[in-house]
């Protein structure tokens, strides 16, 4: 199984340090020719959803990506990353959608309002770093919450769509990458093994 | 460290792979988001003017990074003078995302930097080598960028101070375990800080190049001797058509291992700004605070 890490800008690489760990095998997706490699599944980072959006538009990657994504790609999007995936966005434009959630932006503040915290991630304890963060101010009923902190939505899976408004590739913890990859290889046709964990 | 330094450095990881631009209007952070800029600087006059005014150079005006934090929705910096640890005070209280303590502006002490643990907000700071890199990240700083020569167009020395640091850090990476005590003697920097860049062969910050990138030629160059990521300052908006060049740059940065791509990208971009060689100009600003 091989994970492809949207790596247009932002923190890719710190993803790619998370899969080493799990020992899942990745590599990155700059310019159109990268995805003529195959790939089982899709890590959309954080960093800035503005500069992500621009450029999958204008390095030809958003409209093949969104087409394997609609078509069920398991697709995971941290920060940034859960502000591509959402319907709506408050405060941004929509980007390749696919979760029936609203982003909002931005929404505890400037950098000063960064926070960490650790909360129940589906039932397990994890931590998470919260840059500049957004959260989910609303989700439709196929949405299955998968954790919250102070009263808001910070992730949340709808079918292979995983996203969070924290940054797991940021803390030592591999809980919610090694969910990612089971999420990922149980979409994969029965002969290809889970070689992580 | 504390938990407010780390995350602190974890914004400077969101940055990576992306260009921060100086911009002195509303209207100018408004062409950089749109051209892709991951960040934005907000300052009154760009450093080629900064250069070409003279006098003492200053904070910018609350009021107009005020503007310019509420017209683009991505981070938000602003330059202090090194040392002056009121105008970083007053950029706090406005909730900057990143303060320069940035030797484009005129020094206000010529012996201490800014104790940059004592803040809340994170700090970026020039770094011509090695131990001017460690001393400023003993001091609190979250994030690394050269120093380069600003306002200048000329990239030699941003290539210099890169490659200086890299070469320190290799050497650094080399030695026996008995050296590093020597190494920071030397260095004139903690001893934990060179342990950790023996150990891991690189900056415990993230390190982007600044200062006198202009095409997207320079910032890949940049970017394939190591940087994480490019300030452009006066380069884009010192240009004959800012919002193409900028947008140029910004790819430049993804794709700079691509000729072919870059090719493309530094087609018909218009004018470049002037650009002043390193011989021709009387203030060194890389020379401030060390």
């Amino acid at each position: 199984m091989t994970i492809a890490i949207l790596a247009v800008q932002g923190a890719f690489a710190e993803h790619g340090a998370m899969l080493d760990r799990l020992g899942a095998a990745h590599f990155e997706i700059r310019q159109a020719a990268d995805l003529a490699r195959p790939f089982d599944g899709l890590i959309l980072p954080g960093g800035e959803s503005t500069v992500m959006n621009k450029l999958l538009r204008e390095l030809d990657l958003f409209s093949p990506l969104k087409e394997k994504i609609d078509g069920g790609l398991p697709v995971f999007g941290t920060c940034a990353g859960l502000i591509l995936l959402a319907d709506r966005v408050e405060g941004g434009e929509r980007c390749f959608g696919g979760m029936d959630v609203t982003a909002r932006r931005n929404a505890y503040g400037r950098q000063l309002g960064s926070f960490r915290t650790q909360e129940p991630f589906a039932g397990k304890s994890v931590p998470m770093v919260f840059i500049r963060a957004p959260y989910i101010a609303q989700a439709g009923p196929e949405v299955e919450i998968l954790a919250e902190t102070g009263g808001h939505i910070v992730a949340a899976r709808q079918g292979n769509r995983l996203a969070t408004a924290f940054h797991p590739e940021l803390t030592e913890d591999t809980t919610i990458h090694a969910y990612f990859l089971k999420m990922a290889a149980s979409s994969l046709p029965a002969d290809e093994t889970f070689p992580g964990q | 460290m504390n938990e407010r330094y780390e995350l602190n450095k974890n914004l400077a990881q969101m940055l990576k792979g992306g260009v921060i631009m100086d911009v002195t209007t509303p209207e100018q952070a408004k062409i950089a988001e749109q051209a892709g800029a991951c960040a934005v600087m907000a300052l009154e006059r760009i450093p080629a003017d900064i250069r070409a005014a003279g006098g003492v150079s200053r904070m910018s005006d609350p009021k107009m990074i005020k503007g310019i934090q509420q017209a683009v929705s991505i981070p938000v910096m602003a330059k202090v003078r090194i040392g002056h640890i009121a105008e970083a005070q007053i950029l706090q209280a406005i909730e900057i995302d990143y303060i320069d303590e940035s030797e484009v502006l005129s020094p206000a002490d010529d012996k201490y930097h800014i104790d940059k643990t004592q803040f809340d907000v994170p700090f970026v700071c020039g770094a011509k080598d090695l131990g001017e890199a460690l001393r400023r990240i003993a001091e609190g700083a979250s994030m690394i960028r050269t120093k380069g020569e600003p306002g200048t167009g000329d990239v030699v020395q941003a290539v210099r101070h890169m490659r200086m640091m890299n070469s320190e850090m290799r050497r650094l990476q080399s030695m026996r375990e008995d050296e590093l005590y020597q190494a920071a003697k030397e260095l004139m920097v903690p001893y934990d800080l060179v342990r950790y860049v023996h150990e891991n062969g690189r900056l415990p910050v993230v390190n982007f190049a600044a200062g006198g990138v202009a095409t997207p030629a320079d910032a890949a160059l940049m970017m394939q001797l190591g940087a994480e990521g490019v300030f452009v300052g006066s380069g884009i908006f010192k240009s004959g058509n800012p919002a193409k060049r900028a947008a140029a740059i910004v790819k430049a940065v993804t794709n700079y291992n691509d000729p072919k791509l870059l090719a493309e990208l530094s087609e018909d971009l218009g004018e470049a700004m002037v650009g002043i060689n390193e011989q021709e100009i009387e203030l060194l600003m890389a020379e401030r605070g060390k």
